[in-house]
Parts: structure tokens; sequence; C-alpha cells
């Protein structure tokens, strides 16, 4: 039970109104499932994520292995780096039930 | 002055001096909710007293207004104001559709001055979001890189607002007046209370536009009040020819003037995703909604008023 194995934290910080499209991308993409967290922040766009829902953020974790980890961030990275408030970074992360990720 | 627009002037304020005023997001959700609920219950509740055929004239009049609006919008965006064609086409949808909160704010104005309007107003509310949207993703994309139907239908027609308003129509239509009696308390007598709450929060979140709007310039605001000005032209001889009463002319003047900044936003950011959102948030939050509610409605109530007097027609 307690095998340890690493995996990779993708972690994403963008708006509100990509939460549908990027849960598609990143289940197609091959992770098994991600969690999604309302938060506000200030970065290069400004302060978002208060009140209004245009400018609301959510942060998106994924643990999976590596190389889904980078195919994920490539998509993204191409598909909306250009027109939306993003922040992307990865960690490595040691979980304790590798079979779910 | 009304109390709710004191509600929005103190929000409106206090966001200003940069106070520490929030209502909390789900609290803004549930609020937001209530409103566009009681508007389409409200509306669904007089629908079944409507003639079928006289619902689907004037829905057809509202759509071919709220799908010519957004073209002329464009047009001078993109031929006066020299603005991107993504921009200009998601300035013009904002404009095209029409705004609940101004029409809630608009509700309470004849409602305490004894002005009738036709009931089913709401149901016409409901429909005049949806065109400037296909319009406004067709002005960005070109019908050659339009996104599918499906995707389509899904940002148009599965928004909070659409699903709602929609929604509490249906319901309204399908259980009759007595039948909604117990939940009269919640979503009818407590209507401008929510209301009050709701226009605290929008006049928070309208002092955070004011600011984006100084740096994006004098052509936005110009076009920021003269576009509703124009459209409530529009819509006030929709009205007429509609053979509405001065109340229904006035709400259907006052539904072309307003600009959306729930429904349209949230469609254009995933289908229009270059279009810069602060810029028509700026202009349809920042400007537009405070001016229809703080003025234009008078100002529409009492070009309905002359219209119908030249029109020469007796009404109600």
């Amino acid at each position: 039970m307690s095998s340890q194995t690493t995996r990779t934290l993708l972690t994403i910080v963008t708006e509100a109104a990509l939460e549908v499209a990027l849960g598609e991308d990143v289940e197609r993409l091959g992770a098994h499932g991600y969690t999604v967290a309302d938060v506000r922040g200030k970065g290069s766009r400004g302060y978002r994520g208060v009140g209004w829902e245009e400018s609301r953020n959510i942060r998106m974790d994924i643990v999976c292995d590596r190389a889904t980890a980078e195919t994920i961030a490539e998509h993204v990275r191409s598909h909306y780096y250009d027109n939306y408030a993003m922040v992307l970074f990865m960690n490595e992360v040691e979980v304790l039930r590798p079979q779910k990720f | 002055m009304d109390p709710v627009l004191l509600f929005f002037l103190l929000g409106l304020v206090a966001g200003l001096l940069r106070s520490e005023l929030r209502l909390p997001a789900a609290a803004y959700d549930m609020v937001s909710m209530l409103l566009l609920l009681s508007i389409g219950l409200k509306g669904g509740v007089e629908l079944s007293h409507q003639p079928v055929a006289l619902l689907a004239g004037q829905a057809s009049a509202v759509i071919a207004m709220a799908s010519l609006l957004p073209i002329v919008g464009f047009a001078a965006l993109r031929g006066i104001g020299g603005l991107p064609r993504a921009d200009a086409a998601s300035i013009a949808a904002h404009y095209g559709s029409v705004s609940v909160g101004t029409y809630a704010v608009a509700v309470a104005y004849f409602a305490s001055r004894q002005i009738p309007f036709e009931s089913h107003m709401s149901f016409l509310l409901a429909i005049m979001e949806v065109p400037a949207i296909v319009i406004g993703i067709l002005l960005a994309r070109g019908l050659a890189r339009a996104p599918g139907l499906a995707t389509l239908a899904r940002e148009v027609l599965l928004g909070k607002g659409i699903v709602l308003l929609a929604g509490g129509l249906v319901i309204g239509w399908a259980s009759g007046p007595e039948a909604l009696a117990p939940v009269t308390p919640l979503f009818f007598d407590l209507f401008k209370g929510f209301l009050a709450l709701f226009l605290l929060e929008m006049g928070l979140v309208t002092s955070v536009q004011i600011g984006a709007l100084r740096q994006h310039g004098a052509f936005l605001l110009v076009f920021s009040i003269g576009m509703p000005l124009f459209s409530s032209l529009v819509g006030t001889a929709v009205g007429i020819a509609l053979g509405l009463s001065v109340g229904g002319t006035a709400m259907l003047a006052t539904l072309a003037a307003s600009a959306s900044y729930i429904a349209v936003p949230a469609a254009m950011r995933v289908a229009v995703p270059e279009a810069n959102p602060t810029l028509s948030l700026a202009a349809s939050l920042g400007v537009t909604f405070p001016f229809n509610i703080l003025v234009g409605i008078r100002l529409y109530h009492a070009l309905a008023v002359k219209a119908v007097a030249l029109a020469g027609v007796p009404r109600p």
C-alpha cells in the first residue's frame, strides 16, 4: 500500500470562462482527472478574480505522467496563450496511489 | 429618485473610493438567479393569455430588430471608430443583445408610476438575447470560419441567463397564477429588494469599468451613449408598428437600447477569444448601463409618449 511513485502536477491558473473547454481538452489528452478551485490574484493583466463573473479566475490542478503533462502544456500554450490570462507551471509530486494517475 | 438607483450609486461611490465592500460571489449568483427567474415567471404567466399568432408576429419583429442592430453597430465601430474586426464584432454583439438588469430597473420604474405595459414583454426579452450573439460571431469569423452549429447552439442557448429566463417562462406558462401563489412571496414580493442588492453589486462593478474606460478614448464613450440612443429610436418605431401600449413601446425602446453584460461577454470570450473583453465591458457596463438606468429609461418613456401621440392611434 505504501508504494510511492513520482508523477507530474501541472497547474493552470486562467479565466473561469475556459473551465469547460479546458476540462474537455485535458481528459482528451490523456489525464485521468483534474481539480478546479476559484482563485484570485494579480499579474500582467491586473487584479483578477473578484466579483464580476467575467473576471473570475480558476486554478486547475492535474496530476499525470510527465509526457501527458507536456502534451497538455503544449496544447494549452498553442491554443490559449495569446488571448487568455494564463499561468502554467509543473511540479514533481509523490503520489500514494499511482494507479489513479 | 427610485431607491434602487440609490443602491446603485452607493455601490458606485463605494467602489470609486476603493471601499472593501463586495457582494460575495455566491450571493451575487443567487440574486441574479432570482431576478432572472422572477422575470421569466411573470412573463410566462401572461403568455397563456396571448394568441400564438400575435406572439409569433412580435417575436419575428424583435428577432429582425435584434439582428439588425449589431450590424449597424459593427459598421459604426469599424467605419468610424476603426476598431479591429474582432473587437468591433464583439462590442456590436453586446449592443445588439439586451440587459436583464436594465429591464428589471425599467419594470420597477413603470410599476412605481403605475404605467402598464404588456406583461409578456419578458418573453420578447428572452428572444432578444440570442440573435446578436450569432450575428456577432458571424461578423467576427465570417460564414466560412463560423463554429459548428452544435458549438454555436451550446454557447448561445445554454448560457445561465437564457436557461433561467426561458425556464421561468415555461414554468410560469405551465403553472398559471394560482399554482404559483405559494412562491409569489419569494419571486415577486421581494423583487425590489433583490434588485437593490443586485444594483449595489453592479455599482461596484461599474466603478472598476470606469477606470478601464479612461484608457480607451473618446470614441468608445461617444459610441456607448450614441448607440443606445439610436437603438431606442428603432425600438420605439418597432413598438409603434406592433401596436404596443405606451408602456410597452417604452419598454421595447429600453430593451433595444440596453447592452448585454452577462450572456454576450461569456459567449464572446469563448467564441471570439481574440476580442478584448475589457473594451466591450467598459462600454456596456461602464457607460451604457448607468446611462440607461439613470437617464435613458425616463428618456425612452418620454419618447414613447410623444411617438404614440404622433402615430395618432388610440392605445391603452
